[in-house]
């Protein structure tokens, strides 16, 4: 498969009042075209800041080191109001500044080649303004010139894609009018109309109904596999991860620190935080769960050695001195565990 | 032995459309709780597990009878709930009580967490000295995994965890027989929530509690329940022991939920 995106050492930094913090840090990631990557992670991991850098929406005043590659490859089919011409696209950010790209820039990657869509529909939809009248918009963002017969006809087929039932009639509905399950349909649709590669989503279902989260999830597996879509999934849930993914990254105090496919990660996990995190899951089997004792180190009070020594069972002198590097384990799995290549993992 | 709560038919009509912006109703009613029975013996753990809108939440609050019944009967202790008067009802009150899915909803944001634990004994213990009250709070902010420094701050300076422990305290520090708990864990974070479960457990066996939780989350319910309660558009479907109800459901619709839990990989065994 082909790299879509490759995110190169990230770090952004934003400022607070106890000084700067890095809520991403050091952060590579490879994205495949078509490919599924699950980033896992609870309040403060950094996941959400990550999703907005590749979005270019990090607050102002953040400030952004690293690279974010996109390279898009036409695979041969026509996309209507693109030139073929776009064999390949770089976002480059200067060292240590604000993302490179203008704002104009921008605007013809954000919605158009990587698109987005969140936890809450409610809050991501106007309220006051017609369901296809917000997809329509979407559409016309980025095809201002788009005749009327076509943008309707984009916009019945951006619903129809994302399974929204009778699109005509939704079309003319508001937000408040759908159901949560359709809402987050909706918002699918605004997000895949101008047809991007990447689709990321926040925590689309962590507020769904389990039967309706199903089928969202459904959804987008076929979406990827329809349209070769290529999905950067964030939750907390691992089973949700399991579900949707092909590979899992997990991220800790703004770094990750395990990274595989997902069936080797959720099945022998080797960073003693992912074991955490998967021995404090309720799973439909009773189990005895073992919480993960202490709570998530603030950003402004990392220790100088591994963010999660001082809750790990595991710990020794050596986690304490810096941040472990990655040490691979086999067939693609990675994890920053100073106990990994001692064979003790 | 008799139930600690009896429930017998309990019903409860909202007018349809309601609110400012709403049509005209006609007079139209939906029932969202709509003729529902059971009973929960002393010290089991009920959940009662449903989607948005099957009426659960305003079941739980009819059982503390923060909202009123329209009609059925709710017998707690011995007692007919609905039919006790004011003052009554009130020192029955402090027997029950509740936790609620929002951490950061749920706590007075301008009250001192001392003092949002010590609101309870100010209403039902009122003759305790204030020396009393607050070795009272002390004492129950630890037990819940809080350092009595918490006293003295405010909700916003707490994580959501915390915060739920704060209300839990609260919950506890009348020693109820019961605690009906909405989605206690829903808001937190998995290693945060897996904390919450615990304490909540540990508390069960130590203060001989029985719950009565609400939850979405199967898996929540397969750790914490001894008894689960599956409901639909405001009536129960199945109602049993976890076990069965969790491995040989008898409800299609208690099926179609489990197999829309995702399920994490388990490594198989060599």
């Amino acid at each position: 498969m082909d790299t879509l995106v490759e995110i190169r050492s990230l770090t952004v930094e934003l400022p607070t009042a106890a000084g700067w913090v890095k809520p991403v840090n050091e952060v590579s990631l490879r994205i495949e075209s078509g490919g599924s990557v699950g980033l896992v992670g609870e309040s403060g991991s950094g996941k959400t800041m990550l999703a907005l850098a590749l979005m270019g929406l990090l607050p102002p005043g953040a400030r952004v080191g690293g690279e974010i590659l996109l390279l898009s490859r036409e695979n041969g089919k026509e996309k209507t109001g693109r030139t073929k011409a776009e064999a390949q696209r770089t976002l480059r950010s200067a060292e240590r500044v604000l993302v490179g790209l203008t704002a104009e820039e921008w605007r013809g990657v954000r919605g158009r080649e990587i698109a987005m869509i969140f936890q809450e529909p409610m809050t991501s939809l106007n309220p006051v303004m017609r369901i296809g009248a917000q997809i329509e918009e979407a559409i016309l963002a980025h095809e201002p010139d788009l005749p009327g017969e076509q943008l309707r006809e984009r916009l019945l087929a951006a619903m129809k894609q994302a399974a929204l039932s009778e699109p005509e009639v939704r079309a003319g509905q508001y937000p408040h009018h759908l159901s949560g399950g359709l809402r987050q349909r909706a918002m699918i649709a605004m997000a895949l109309a101008p047809q991007p590669k990447l689709l990321i989503a926040d925590e689309p279902t962590t507020a769904l109904d389990v039967t309706v989260q199903k089928q969202i999830l459904d959804l987008l597996d076929r979406l990827r596999r329809e349209l070769g879509l290529a999905l950067l999934f964030i939750t907390h849930d691992l089973g949700v991860v399991a579900r949707v993914a092909d590979r899992v990254a997990v991220m800790y105090a703004g770094r990750i620190v395990e990274e595989g496919p997902m069936q080797q990660v959720l099945t022998g996990p080797k960073h003693p935080y992912t074991q955490g995190l998967l021995a404090a899951s309720p799973t439909l089997e009773k189990r005895a769960l073992t919480p993960i004792p202490g709570t998530v180190p603030q950003l402004m009070e990392l220790p100088p050695g591994c963010a999660f020594a001082p809750r790990c069972a595991l710990r020794r002198a050596e986690c304490d001195v810096k941040v472990p590097e990655f040490r691979h384990v086999d067939a693609g799995q990675a994890a920053r565990c100073v106990l990994i290549e001692e064979g003790v993992r | 032995m008799a139930h600690l709560l009896e429930v017998e038919n309990i019903r409860k009509t909202f007018p349809r459309g309601a609110g400012v912006f709403a049509q005209d109703a006609n007079g139209e009613r939906f029932a969202a709780v709509d003729g529902v029975s059971f009973q929960v013996s002393a010290g089991a753990t009920l959940a009662i597990v449903g989607e948005s809108g099957c009426g659960k939440t305003t079941l739980a609050r009819m059982l503390l009878r923060l909202i009123e019944p329209d009609s059925g009967k709710i017998t707690f202790d011995g007692q007919d709930l609905l039919q006790l008067s004011r003052e009554t009802l009130r020192t029955e009150r402090r027997k029950m009580q509740m936790i609620f899915q929002d951490p950061f909803a749920s706590l007075n944001a301008r009250m001192k967490v001392g003092d949002i634990v010590a609101e309870p004994l100010a209403i039902h213990e009122s003759r305790l000295s204030g020396v009393q009250r607050l070795a009272r709070v002390g004492e129950i902010l630890r037990r819940v995994g809080l350092d009595e420094s918490a006293l003295w701050r405010y909700p916003h300076e707490f994580s959501g965890g915390q915060r739920q422990r704060i209300g839990i305290a609260r919950a506890l520090i009348l020693r109820p027989m019961l605690i009906v708990a909405d989605e206690p864990v829903s808001a937190l974070d998995v290693s945060v929530g897996a904390q919450v479960l615990q304490l909540l457990q540990e508390l069960q066996k130590e203060f001989g509690l029985t719950y009565i939780f609400i939850s979405h989350s199967l898996p929540v319910v397969a750790q914490l329940a001894t008894h689960v309660a599956v409901m639909r558009t405001g009536q129960f479907v199945e109602n049993g022991p976890v076990e069965s109800v969790l491995r040989r459901p008898e409800s299609g619709y208690t099926r179609e939920l489990l197999a829309a839990v995702p399920e994490i990989p388990q490594a198989r065994r060599v």
